[in-house]
Order: structure tokens, then sequence, then C-alpha cells
């Protein structure tokens, strides 16, 4: 086996899984803490790409198009909840992925009418768009190793901000017991739309980090959404500890099943078997991982505890 | 008058309607509406077996549409190895045969899937439904062999005797003949003590099991009944378009046949076949008029979601007045 290229594909693993986490903790936050499935979160993440690839150009530097985003998408996101997702919190779950699926139609369809049916390729600065050796024959792209610290930093400013402000006391109280908190004069309506927000805002984000790698297309939020959702079944509906872990693991496997599975398979098979099977395993690797995981625990490998 | 007869008679005048205007349309000259009506018709077969666990037994399945492409790969694969060699076992045009493969490769898929689906709950139910369809999915991109993404063109029709599917007409009449049988069978089944089993295990679970009945073991015959008769359906598509391509399993086919449930109204026999029958329409009618017909039709699912809790059906037959909430 190729070390040169495990190591590598590892770090693409990595920053696959720590983009997973962007947008599963944003959908797993939604979900734990107010109780609604939203199959839109995708488009979010597609909405994110477009804002900051058309801001990219009008300044003309990527990474204040990305700052300026952010608050445009976690604006967007508060009043998507605001005017549709709060009158769905007392229905069921098969309304809420409906409506979203209705959702998803709406905001792509609009996509499409203000940046056309074509993919935007968003320019990298020059001191990102470079490689980095970090040792001896092992090159990575210097903007692979920005995805994975910025995920590594969301992910620590989000266990903070959830276990030690007093924003996420009020988050943690409002998904036990969200009567209780808005008796003791919490505006629960304002919590619940920043959390929206803030999930909105974590899957723009991750939109913007993948633009300049895969550019900013129409069908880029059903491509992740479906994975995104994946990661957080396996890591346990509403736990971001679960969600970190999960998109580590998805990540991982994903990308090293796509490149070494045939390899594998070799070991155990012919050639031929296993370069035509192969494709076909690796593609559905993570969900047969679901599936297992799922049917040994079904309520994922953390758990919520029960309300 | 009780909402019972005005929904039979409803029934009687869409099944009315859908026998006798499609070959209307054919005699004056109009082939395309007869070409819509099938389609309508063989998508209404699979809401209509997708009823059957989710209006009835509470199973939200989102990944229906892997049974109706298998079903149709089933009718693809025999007959596209009888026109080119190899697999000489399931090489045929024969459609009794092709049948019983879509039929039976579905329920097996049903079975083996359904228990480890139905030891999940709610939403967890939702995406594994939805992760098992995926893998049906992606197995179908990445087989070369039958084309992957680009699909597979079906050469020659299911050969069946006496009818020819060739015709038009025969087709047709044989989908509309499978609908009213395959609502026949729901009918029968949920009115049938198994059947109120199933939707006492959708009300309470627990009280049923605490009566002494394997609720797991009702669920997942039905489960099986689901997939076998959205298999079919698959198999009469697969001769409809004579083309297929694992976008017809994709999990937007999945969300939009959960759609056309609850859009006529889940948990009756004629809701889903109104539900499909309008979204055909619908969707025919919005791409007729703009490539952004996705935006008008987004919004009308969002409206039905938010404003039209009991499906087009309870507006119809006056029992549309929401569920207090």
């Amino acid at each position: 086996m190729d070390f040169t290229l495990l190591f590598i594909q590892t770090i693409n693993g990595l920053q696959l899984g720590l983009l997973l986490f962007l947008v599963a903790s944003g959908l797993t936050l939604v979900f734990g803490i107010l109780d609604f499935v939203n199959l839109a979160h995708g488009s979010l993440y597609m909405v994110g790409a477009f804002i900051c690839a058309s801001l990219t150009f009008i300044i003309g530097n990527f990474l204040w198009a990305i700052v300026i985003s952010l608050p445009i998408i976690a604006f967007i996101g508060y009043l998507i909840e605001r005017t549709i997702v709060q009158s769905l919190y007392t229905r069921n779950h098969l309304d809420h992925v409906l409506g979203t699926f209705g959702l998803i139609l709406v905001l792509d369809t609009l996509a499409h009418l203000i940046w056309g049916p074509a993919g935007i390729a968003v320019p990298l600065p020059q001191w990102l768009d470079g490689r980095v050796e970090l040792f001896e024959g092992v090159v990575v792209p210097t903007f692979r190793l920005l995805i994975i610290g910025t995920g590594l930093a969301v992910a620590a400013g989000l266990f903070w901000l959830v276990n030690y402000t007093r924003l996420g006391m009020l988050i943690r109280a409002g998904a036990s017991n969200r009567t209780m908190v808005s008796a003791l004069g919490i505006d629960i309506q304002l919590l619940f739309g920043l959390v929206f927000a803030l999930g909105a805002t974590l899957a723009g984000l991750a939109g913007m980090l993948i633009s300049p790698i895969t550019e900013a297309s129409i069908g880029m939020g059903g491509e992740i959404i479906i994975t995104a959702f994946v990661v957080i079944i396996i890591g346990g509906i509403g736990s971001i500890k679960g969600a970190f872990i999960a998109a580590i693991i998805v990540g991982l496997i994903d990308t090293l099943g796509r490149s070494f599975l045939d390899t594998l398979f070799k070991l155990v098979m012919s050639i031929e078997a296993a370069e035509s099977s192969a494709p076909a395993v690796s593609a559905m690797l993570v969900y047969i991982l679901m599936a297992l995981i799922l049917a040994f625990k079904p309520q994922g490998l953390f758990p919520p505890k029960v309300r | 008058m009780g909402t019972m007869s005005r929904k039979s008679l409803v029934t009687l005048f869409v099944l009315a309607a859908l026998a006798i205007l499609p070959p209307i349309f054919l005699w004056a000259g109009n082939a395309f509406y007869l070409d819509l009506a099938t389609r309508l018709v063989i998508l209404a077969i699979a809401a209509v077996s997708l009823n059957l666990i989710l209006g009835y037994g509470g199973m939200a399945s989102f990944g229906h549409a892997a049974f109706i492409g298998i079903g149709a790969y089933a009718v693809g694969i025999p007959a596209y190895h009888n026109t080119y060699g190899e697999f000489d076992l399931v090489a045929s045009y024969n459609g009794m045969f092709q049948i019983f493969l879509a039929v039976g490769i579905t329920a097996v898929f049903a079975l083996i899937t359904g228990v480890i689906c139905l030891r999940t709950k709610g939403v967890y139910f939702i995406m594994i439904t939805m992760a098992f369809a995926q893998m049906v999915f992606f197995m179908f991109v990445s087989l070369e062999v039958y084309g992957g993404d680009d699909g597979l063109v079906i050469d020659t029709r299911s050969e069946f005797p006496l009818i020819n599917l060739d015709n038009p007409l025969h087709l047709y009449f044989l989908s509309f003949g499978s609908l009213v049988a395959a609502m026949l069978i729901v009918r029968t089944i949920t009115r049938s003590q198994f059947g109120m089993v199933l939707q006492g295990s959708m009300g309470n679970d627990e009280r049923l099991v605490s009566l002494g009945y394997n609720t797991f073991a009702y669920k997942l015959t039905a489960y099986v009944i689901s997939g076998a008769m959205c298999g079919y359906a698959g198999a009469l598509l697969g001769n409809f378009t004579t083309f297929i391509s694992p976008e017809m399993m994709g999990w937007t086919r999945s969300g939009e046949l959960m759609f056309m449930v609850i859009l006529g109204g889940a948990g009756s026999t004629i809701g889903p076949v109104i539900g499909s029958a309008l979204f055909v329409l619908v969707e025919e009618l919005f791409s007729s008029y703009t490539i952004y017909w996705h935006l008008p039709f987004g919004i009308m699912l969002l409206a039905v979601v938010l404003f039209l809790r009991r499906g087009l059906l309870g507006v119809i037959s006056g029992s549309g007045k929401n569920e207090g909430h």
C-alpha cells in the first residue's frame, strides 16, 4: 500500500468530514432544539455558496466575501424561520419533511432564476491557492488545511457556546422544556429564530468553503443534505458531539473507501470482480454503515435524552 | 348523508373518468393525453401501495422510489440479456416472468430492509428507508453493464398472451385494471382483522402489543405487500417509458410519491389516486408554461402542508376540517 497516498487521502477525508460537520451541526441543532426536520438545510448551504461567489466577484476578495455573506445568510435563515418554519413546529415530522421539500423546490428555483443554470467557479486568493509540503513527499493544498482548521474552530466554538454561555444554557433549557423556559420570561420565539439562523449560518459557511473546490451550483444542496442526515442519524439526533464524531467517520470512510476499496477487494477476489464491484460498494458504504448502526442502535451512537 | 357515501361517489367518479376519458382522447387524435393518463395511473398504483403503510400503518417510507426502480430494472435487465446475450438464466421477454421477478425481488428486498427499518420509529424510520433507497440508487449508478448513470433502453416491451403492450391502449387498460385491483387489495386488507390491527398499531402500539398482537409481524407483512405492489408499478413504468435509469429512484422521487399520498389524502383508498392525478396534471401544466415550474410547484406543496391538512379528499368529501391544533 502507498502510504503517501493513504496520508493524503486521510487529509481529504478529514476535510470532507469537517465540511459535513458544519452542515450536520446546524441540522442537529435545529432538530435537537426545535424538534424540526429541515430537508431544506442543503438549500441554505447552496444559497451561501452563491451569495459568497457573487460577492467574491464584486469585492474581489474571497475571505471578505465570506465575512459579509455570513450575516446575510443568517438573516435569510431568520426570515425563513419567521415566515414558514415556525408555523410547522406543532406538526409531525412527516409534515416537516414535506413542507421543507417544497421549500427546496422554491429556493433551488429562485437560485436558478437569480444566478442562472450554470455553476459559478470561485477564485481563491493567491496565498490560499498553493500547496504546502507537510513533510518529505507529502504535499497538500493549503485551502484544504484551511477548511480543516475552520471546521475544528467551529466545533470548539459550538462546544463552548452550548456548554459555557448563557445563550447556550437557554438553548439547552429550551430543548428540554420549552414551555418552562418561556414561562420564566425568555422570548422563546426569538431564541428559536436565533438557533435556526445559527444553523443556516453554519450551512452557508460550509457552502462558501466548498465553492472554490467544486464551484457553486444548483444541485449541491441535494447532494450534501442526504449525507448530512446520515451523519446526524448515526451520531444521534441533537447531539453535537455525535455529529462531530459521525461526520469524521463518514468523511474518512467515504474518501478512503473510494480510493482503497478496490485494493482491499483484490486481496479476496479476482481483479475483474474487484474492479467492477468496488465502485458500487464504496458509493453505498456510508449508507451500509448507517443501516448497520441503526440495526444495533436504533437511536444512533449518542441517543438524545428522553424529554 | 355520511362522508362514507360521498367518498364512494368520489371514488366511482374518478374511476369512471379514468376508464372513459383516455380512450376518447386517443380517438379524438390526442395521443399525448393517453400517455399522460398512463403515467398518472401507474404512479397512482405506486401511491396506493405507499398509502397502505403510510396511511394505514403510520410508516412514512422515504424510499419507495427504490421499489419502482427495482421493478423497472426487473423488466429491463431480462429484456437486455435476451437481446444481447449472456446471463441466460434471466434472459426473457416473457411478461409473466418479468413481473414475477419484479414482485418477487421487491418483496424480498422489502422483507430484508423491513426487518431493520421497523426497529426504528419516526424520523429515524423516514431516514433509514431513504438510506436503503440510496444504496439501491448507487448500486445501479455503478452497474456499468446496464448503462450506469446513463440508464438503459428497453428495446422490447414485456410480452403477454392476448395483449400487446406496444399498443398504447392495451398498456393503458392493463395499468388501469391493475390500479383497480391494487385499490381492491388495499381496501380488502384494511377492512380485514389484519388491517384493523395495523391501524390500531398506528394509534397505540403498546396497547395492541399488550393485547397479545405481534404488531412487528403485522407491520412487516404490510411493508412487504406495499413494496411488492410498488415493484409491480415499476415494471409497468419500465414498459411505459421504455427507458430506465437510476434517476427514477432518487430520493426526490420518493418525496414526490409521499407528497401524492398526502396531497390526495392518506388513509383512504381513492386519496392517493386523486393526489397522483393532481400531481401529474399540475406538473404538466406548469412545466408547459415555464422552465421555472418548480417554483409554483414548491409553493403549492408548502400551501398544501400548511393549510390542507386532511388532503384534497378531505375537502371534497366535507371532512376537511382541521383537527384541533
